[in-house]
């Protein structure tokens, strides 16, 4: 291997490296905050980039059906909490935030249903689509468990993976797509061709990162979150709900994730359970930060991305094996550089 | 229910489980505004099961009256924005964040009030220097003492109407007890009304104006501190027999 080859697989490998930063965050912001391993994730990554597909070619994407059905069950799951407890005072904000809110991208998806919007405003639609999917499933399927064990969450969590990814194939069938590249120009940066696609997804992925440091070293309500991560008993003493961080938690880890749908879509086939293998490999990535440091995950899903691109060059046919292998190491790692975190961990559980 | 003198906290025959065992057992008590109420007891008595189930963090049966207004079936973060504050026995903060996140989450509740927030980090900071000294430091890392001041000082900042306090002195050196009561009994003069549980019934004694004696989950024992202070019972058990 020439200085020449491995300059395009580190290129090549960054740019992976920056999908699956954003994916990594995600999974732990979600995890931190909830608990839950939100093993669907990389489902959510397919679901935009596929409903993209589907916008792009003029059909009415099956995730239209997915949020409003979704909706619509976890508008009767709030209703009857509240009408249970005799809150009926909650019920108009429990009718916006669940019956209005989630169904209003699905209503403009059914809308403009054969005139053609612009490029831009199909990527728009696509991950306004997404954006409801994450904080939904929570409502419907975590909430009702909130003080269960993480194993229990983790198990709820596997099993709407499939159920999600079963339903993609309902959806976009069993076939792959490719969506429109956002831009074809190609730079020469000293020798490397660069796509003008590979620097947004770097651009992208560098800009998520920074806004959602900002947000939790900024406002409060980053803050909020944080503090629910912490300490979650601590943060209701003061006054947090969980419930609302949880869900403010699952709606930027959702948009992570259709951002970096939208991302891969042009540079990769997708197809309906692709999702699982990238959010398996932002996985490794969060693991490297002990699904709690922000800095280290981001640092760790680059280097997944990295290996898998020099792993291909090496052999393609077990390059998964190399990117998997690599949790081995990283285990014995985290286990011996922090055997003092053993405490806090038994208080999670 | 028609109560004459409307106590600020009035607590009907509170029973708490765990499981089969019944820690706390037909407890009655009252904190009238802007008093200071102590409850004393043994280790083990129930004190804390008794304060967690009046914030909710545990179930309970019996009525709990706040400010006239049933507190059944409402959750722990209505009670803290209606003004109900306790700072537990674990204090529970935010150990990985800096002393001036937890201050400012302490102001939750009030996040959107600017001015408030800005005037309750004067009040506290101006209360435990130590911590504007240390605002930066992660809260994990706090000595035992500054934990507790910063404990206080989070509780303060979202303005409470009732405090309840868990152990407010435990692992404290002599001298910072003092400041800590010290503390506590200047929080009266801002209308903040008080529930203290404590082990050193002394100094809880002396500093609150009404007392109850917490023993196996019931109350054996009540008055005006004044005058637990000087019961023999409460002497010989809990002020180490002199006096
Ligand atoms: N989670 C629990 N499960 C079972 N029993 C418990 C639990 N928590 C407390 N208890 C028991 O309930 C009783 C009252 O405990 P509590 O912590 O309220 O006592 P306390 O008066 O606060 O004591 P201390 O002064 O030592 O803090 C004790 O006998 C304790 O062992
Ligand atoms: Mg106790």
């Amino acid at each position: 291997m020439d200085i020449q080859i491995a300059s395009i697989l580190a290129v090549d490998g960054i740019a992976t490296g920056a999908i699956y930063v954003l994916i990594a965050l995600g999974t732990v912001l979600i995890f931190s905050v909830t608990r839950v391993m939100f093993v669907p994730f990389g489902d959510l990554a397919a679901y935009s980039a596929l409903t993209l597909a589907m916008l792009q070619t003029g059909q009415l994407p099956g995730t239209v059906m997915l949020v409003s059905v979704l909706a619509g069950i976890a508008l009767l799951m709030e209703l009857t909490s509240h009408l249970r407890a005799g809150k009926a005072a909650k019920i108009p904000k429990a009718i916006l935030y669940y019956g209005i809110l989630p169904v209003l991208p699905p209503l403009i998806a059914w809308l403009s249903q054969g005139t053609v919007l612009p490029f831009w405003a199909q990527m728009l639609l696509a991950l306004a689509l997404v954006l409801p999917i994450a904080p939904l499933l929570d409502r419907i399927a975590f909430r009702p468990l909130a003080d269960a064990s993480v194993l229990v969450l983790l198990i709820v969590a596997v099993a709407v993976h499939f159920a999600i990814s079963g339903l993609a194939l309902l959806f976009f069938g069993p076939e792959g797509y490719r969506t429109e590249p956002i831009s074809r120009a190609i730079f020469d940066v000293g020798g490397v061709i660069v796509s003008a696609q590979t620097l947004l997804v770097v651009l992208a992925a560098a800009a998520f990162s920074g806004l959602l440091y900002l947000y939790f070293e900024r406002t409060i309500s980053g803050k909020a979150l944080k503090a629910t991560s912490s300490n979650r008993l601590g943060a209701r003493l003061v006054g947090i709900r969980p419930q609302v961080t949880g869900t403010i938690a699952y709606l930027l880890g959702g948009l992570l994730g259709g951002v970096s749908g939208l991302l891969i879509g042009p540079v990769a086939t997708l197809y309906y359970d692709s999702g699982f293998l990238i959010g398996l490999k932002a996985f490794v990535g969060a693991v490297v930060g002990g699904l709690a440091s922000y800095p280290l995950t981001a640092l760790g899903a680059i280097a997944v991305g990295l290996l898998e691109s020099f792993a291909s060059f090496w052999s393609s046919q077990i390059k998964e094996t190399i990117v998997f292998s690599a949790l081995i190491p990283i285990l014995i790692w985290r286990s011996l550089a922090a055997p003092q975190h053993e405490e806090e961990e038994e208080d999670i559980a | 229910m028609i109560q004459l003198p409307q106590y600020l906290l009035d607590v009907c025959r509170l029973s708490v489980s765990y499981g089969k065992v019944e820690a706390v057992r037909d407890v009655s008590l009252h904190v009238d505004r802007g008093q200071i109420v102590t409850i004393i007891g043994p280790n083990g008595a129930g004190k804390t099961t008794l304060l967690s189930a009046l914030m909710g963090t545990l179930p309970s049966h019996g009525e709990v009256f706040y400010d006239g207004a049933a507190l059944a079936g409402t959750e722990i973060e209505d009670r803290v924005e209606r003004g109900l504050c306790l700072v537990p026995e674990k204090r529970e903060l935010f150990a990985d964040m800096p002393v001036a996140d937890n201050l400012l989450l302490g102001a939750y509740t009030r996040r959107h009030d600017a001015a408030h927030v800005r005037r309750s980090f004067e009040l506290v900071y101006d209360r435990f220097p130590r911590l504007k000294e240390r605002r930066g430091q992660l809260a994990g890392t706090l000595s035992g003492g500054e934990r507790q001041m910063l404990a206080l000082g989070r509780a303060l900042m979202g303005e409470p109407r009732l405090l309840m306090l868990d152990e407010p002195s435990l692992g404290l050196a002599p001298l910072i007890v003092r400041e800590i009561f010290q503390i506590i009994s200047s929080l009266r003069e801002l209308g903040v009304s008080i529930l203290l549980v404590e082990q050193n019934a002394r100094a809880a004694l002396e500093t609150a104006d009404y007392g109850y004696v917490l023993e196996t989950g019931e109350i054996s024992l009540e008055g005006k501190a004044s005058d637990l202070i000087h019961d023999a019972r409460v002497t010989a058990t809990y002020l180490g027999g002199h006096d």
